[in-house]
C-alpha cells in the first residue's frame, strides 16, 4: 500500500463522514460506515488502479456499507410508526373531493434561494425533521440515487409503501419549506 | 380518467420515481392544464428536486 494513495484516502474522511450521516442519522454508525469503508479502500487499492476519481469510487464502497448497515438496523428495530405521520396528515390539504382546501402559494421564482446559504440549512433542518422511515427511504432515493425497487428490497417494504414514504417526504418538505423559508 | 388534486399531487411525487404511463401522463397534463394549484405544486416539486441535487452536490 502506497503512503500517497493512504493519505489521499484519509483525506476523504470528513467529506464522507458528511454523507453517511445524512444518510444514517447516526453519527456513530456513520463513523462506523465510514472506518469500514476507508479499511476496504485501503484494502483493495490494487481494484482502484486506473480509475479516474478516487472519491467517486470510494462514495461507491460508503453507498454498500450505508445500505448494509440500514438493512442490519431495520431488523433490529422495530419501526412502531410512532414517528410516522398517519395517512390522514397531508389528506387534510384536500375536501372530500380530493381537491385543494387551498391553494398552495405561488413561491415565485424560487431558484434564488439555491444561492443562499441559509436556505440550504433550512433544506437540511427539513431534511432531519422528517420521520425516521420516511427520511430512510426518501434519502436512499434522493441522496443515494437508488431505485424505488432497489428501496423496497433494502428495507423490506411493499411497493406501495414506498411510494407512500416517498409521497410524504416530499410533502414534508414542501410544507416545511413554505412554512420556514418562502413565508417568513 | 378524472384526477382529483390529490391523486395528482401523488402522480406528481410518482413522476419523480418511475415513468408514468401514457394514461397517467395524459390525465396529469389535462389536470394541470385546468388547475392553478397543481401547477403550483408541479413547480415546487421540480424545485424540490433541484434543490437536492444542488444540497448533496450532484449538480
Amino acid at each position: 500500500m502506497t503512503a500517497d494513495f493512504r493519505a489521499e484516502v484519509e483525506a476523504l474522511r470528513p467529506q464522507l463522514l458528511r454523507y453517511a450521516t445524512l444518510e444514517l442519522r447516526d453519527r456513530e454508525t456513520a463513523e462506523d460506515c465510514v472506518q469500514e469503508a476507508l479499511l476496504a479502500a485501503l484494502a483493495g487499492e490494487a481494484s482502484f488502479e486506473g480509475r479516474a476519481n478516487l472519491r467517486t469510487w470510494l462514495t461507491g464502497i460508503l453507498k454498500h456499507k450505508i445500505v448494509d448497515a440500514m438493512r442490519r438496523s431495520s431488523r433490529e428495530r422495530t419501526f412502531d410508526g410512532e414517528d410516522e405521520q398517519g395517512a390522514s396528515h397531508f389528506d387534510r390539504l384536500f375536501d372530500e373531493r380530493g381537491h385543494w382546501i387551498e391553494f398552495p402559494p405561488d413561491w415565485g421564482e424560487p431558484d434564488g434561494a439555491l444561492e443562499q446559504k441559509q436556505f440550504m440549512q433550512a433544506l437540511e433542518r427539513c431534511l432531519a425533521g422528517l420521520p425516521a422511515r420516511t427520511a430512510q427511504a426518501f434519502m436512499l432515493r434522493e441522496h443515494m440515487g437508488l431505485d424505488t425497487d432497489e428501496i423496497c428490497k433494502q428495507l423490506g417494504l411493499t411497493a406501495t409503501h414506498c411510494w407512500v414514504l416517498l409521497y410524504r417526504a416530499r410533502m414534508a418538505l414542501r410544507e416545511c419549506l413554505e412554512k420556514h423559508w418562502f413565508r417568513r | 380518467m378524472n384526477l382529483s388534486c390529490k391523486e395528482a399531487t401523488r402522480l406528481m411525487s410518482a413522476a419523480q420515481d418511475r415513468e408514468l404511463s401514457i394514461g397517467e401522463r395524459a390525465a396529469l397534463k389535462v389536470h394541470l392544464a385546468v388547475c392553478k394549484g397543481c401547477r403550483i405544486f408541479d413547480d415546487q416539486m421540480h424545485f424540490l428536486r433541484r434543490a437536492l441535487r444542488r444540497l448533496f452536490g450532484q449538480e
